[in-house]
């Protein structure tokens, strides 16, 4: 009895001792390869990516962005002269995925540099979970304002701040001489971090010019039927009418207002109508989408900025289709890999306190231009157009000097069914 | 066509609610309502005959949307058409799915049936998306754009096919549960399967064809579905959530309460949109239905005694 009491014992002890040995030699490794820029081997670059639920629209382009960069620096000889390989974990499109995806990128994968998920829910669950150790985050789609409220100082967003959006609608809209200008205004939006911003600006700025607001709705993002919303809408009768929405409400909201013949002389949606055939292909043509606005974060196809040439040749070489299908979420992920870049090569390291400092006190150029980030993580530099879908070609026609056509306004009637 | 009324210059502000929208929003909850009859009887008829709790009926109910999909779009074959191919291809595909898993599900039905049908819904849910992306589509025919000037607003025809299939297929569902030899069968089933069994009634056979016929009834409720809605194969969360409470609303099991739960979810949701305000549409509705159960625990037409087996 007293001797297999001692063997129990000796035996707990080993486990005790083999237990510390593996959790010493665990931190060591993680203090490796964590932060060792002269360690041999790829440069691992750790991401979750919406593959499945509410954001699996999204997931794709944006994992194609990540992938699109790492294949041509892989090219182009690797980075700081490693090859990179990119480590993505699906997150489901919840905050909770994306928490539980960041803890096992960086404790258990190791990772050498993390990049953002989809969203601003997400991105700020990211970025907490990479604060606590110690890692930067640049990202593309975390662009609300309550993203830059969390006091954090290692995100760093590359696109336009949400609340900026619909400026620049909201801004031709009052360029127009007082006798064509709206009187009234209705908005509608799904209840969403990103999209209320968005509307918030307008607003403000179109009432203070004069326009009328006559319907204000929020609506929950969960829903899937948003027939009485666009009821509401149109029982308004507004001149004009702003939709936060993504890209299915943006649809069933066109469907219906084309439905009950309702003609409001301009529509804008968030988002939706930059998503192509996506956009088009449901509603039945281009032609329904005629006259139909959209802000833009600062890409298109025909636009001079960083490398865009280059992109879109490797885009349609390695996807297939034209530059009209690439998604704005392609774009911001390949753009989140230019700063990324740009940092790491000025550095010439991937510590991540360094990496931090560099964000922080640099310029970058980027596919959406120029970036300078605020010591919150906004882009301070980058500045919104207005497309505009007319004639079947999704357009820029705002500001000017980017404008290829002049805006279509007031809207055309809908094409008969 | 010459509209009621419609175009811009706004007349209408927050003030007042207009009385026709309130009548279209009371119509559409009934068309609407209907539809989710149909996709949620199939759910209650599988829990009423086999104590299972069909995770994946929110999935196969887009699986038979994009069926409706590939046949309008590759096939050029019309929507309603389609039918005729989509309701058999499910019906064996849940009579396949109740051979291949429910069958083996001895104990804690309830509880593990959940399990087995949401890893059942992620496969398809993984399959569709590696098939169609995850790009969002929406099935075309020349009647679902196409409207009638109706009360003041314009029905889309869509709408009102809609309600004439679901109560098409609701009937026949009837008579089939009510009025024949298998609906005998089916209805012992759900009251004892171990009596059903002693009788001499082939419960497996009603299991698998009631499994079949659940399913099946999701590849007319997904073909409309897909007509009035965008959709993705995520779209299925929120479809599932709602029938699931239909359901419960209606009463586990009841045909009758799944109709009725049906079209007073919706009625009560697209009046309180209009009338108060979308944020508040669910709060009313769940707030409603908490009320109703405390009430009656069972829901609307759930039965008395629970199954004891």
């Amino acid at each position: 009895m007293v001797r297999s009491t001692v063997a129990i014992s000796k035996l707990f002890s080993a486990c005790i001792v083999i237990v510390l040995m593996l959790t010493i030699l665990e931190a060591c490794s993680s203090s490796s390869t964590t932060n060792n820029s002269t360690q041999a081997g790829p440069i691992v670059i750790g991401a979750s990516i919406a593959n499945s639920g509410d954001f699996s629209a999204d997931g794709k382009p944006t994992e194609q962005g990540y992938q699109l960069w790492a294949d041509t620096i892989n090219k182009q000889g690797g980075l700081l002269g490693r090859q990179v390989r990119l480590d993505l974990v699906n997150d489901n499109s919840t905050p909770e995925g994306v928490t539980t995806a960041y803890q096992k990128l960086i404790n258990v994968d190791h990772v050498n540099l993390v990049v953002g998920p989809f969203a601003d829910l997400t991105a700020v669950a990211a970025a907490k979970v990479a604060a606590r150790s110690g890692y930067a985050l640049v990202e593309g789609s975390g662009t609300a304002v309550a993203v830059f409220q969390q006091g954090l100082d290692n995100i760093f967003s590359v696109s336009l701040s949400a609340k900026n959006y619909m400026v620049s609608f909201a801004e031709y809209i009052l360029s127009l001489p007082a006798g064509q200008r709206p009187k009234t205004a209705a908005y509608a939006t799904q209840d969403d971090p990103f999209l209320i911003p968005q509307l918030d600006g307008a607003r403000a700025l179109l009432e203070h010019g004069g326009i009328k607001t006559v319907a204000y709705l929020k609506y929950p993002a969960e829903t899937s039927d948003y027939t009485p919303y666009a009821q509401r809408v149109i029982a308004s009768g507004a001149d004009l009418v702003l939709l936060g929405t993504f890209t299915p409400d943006s649809i069933a909201y066109v469907k219906a207002f084309k439905q009950q013949h309702y003609n409001p002389k301009a529509i804008i949606a968030a988002s939706g109508p930059d998503q192509g055939s996506q956009f088009t292909g449901p509603l039945g043509g281009t032609k329904v989408a005629e006259g139909i606005f959209v802000p833009n974060g600062g890409w298109f196809a025909g636009i001079s900025t960083y490398q865009n040439d280059q992109f879109q040749r490797d885009y349609i070489a390695k996807f297939g289709g034209t530059a009209a299908d690439i998604s704005s979420d392609t774009v911001q992920a390949y753009s989140v890999m230019q700063v990324l870049t740009q940092a790491v090569n000025k550095i010439h390291s991937i510590d991540n306190a360094k990496l931090k400092q560099e964000l922080h006190s640099d310029a970058f150029d980027t596919l959406q231009g120029p970036v300078k980030f605020a010591p919150d993580g906004e882009n301070t530099t980058a500045v919104a157009f207005l497309f505009q879908w007319q004639n079947g070609n999704l357009i820029p026609v705002y500001p000017q000097n980017h404008a290829q056509a002049n805006p279509e306004y007031p809207k055309a009637q809908w094409p008969s069914s | 066509m010459v509209g009621p009324r419609r175009q811009t210059s706004g007349s209408h502000g927050q003030e007042g609610v207009p009385v026709t929208l309130i009548i279209e929003a009371v119509i559409l909850g009934i068309l609407t309502g209907s539809v989710y009859a149909l996709m949620s009887s199939g759910l209650t008829l599988i829990f009423g005959v086999m104590d299972i709790i069909n995770i994946a009926q929110g999935i196969l109910v887009i699986l038979g949307a994009y069926l409706s999909y590939t046949l309008e779009k590759y096939l050029h074959i019309d929507i309603m058409l389609g039918l005729l191919v989509t309701i058999p291809t499910l019906f064996l595909l849940g009579m396949g799915i109740e051979w291949a898993f429910m069958r083996r599900i001895r104990r804690d039905r309830v509880m593990i049936s959940i399990l087995v049908t949401f890893a059942v819904a992620l496969v398809i849910e993984g399959l569709l998306n590696f098939i169609f992306t995850a790009n969002y589509v929406q099935l075309q025919a020349p009647y679902v754009d196409a409207t009638i000037p109706v009360f003041g607003f314009y029905l889309p025809y869509i709408y009102v096919f809609a309600f004439i299939l679901s109560v098409v297929l609701l009937t026949l569902l009837y008579f089939l549960v009510y009025r024949t030899k298998f609906g005998f069968g089916l209805r012992a089933s759900m009251q004892d399967r171990t009596a059903a069994a002693l009788i001499g009634i082939d419960v497996e056979r009603v299991q698998t064809i009631t499994f079949g016929i659940g399913v099946a009834l999701a590849a007319a409720g997904g073909m409309v579905f897909g007509a009035t809605s965008p959709f993705n194969a995520a779209t299925s969360y929120d479809l599932i959530s709602r029938l699931l409470v239909i359901i419960v609303l209606g009463g586990m099991g009841s045909l009758r309460g799944a109709l009725f739960a049906s079209i007073g979810m919706l009625i009560i949701s697209d009046v309180t949109d209009v009338v108060w305000s979308p944020v508040w549409a669910s709060t009313v509705f769940f707030a409603l239905l908490i009320v109703l159960l405390l009430f009656r625990p069972r829901g609307l037409y759930g039965r008395l005694e629970g199954r004891k087996q």
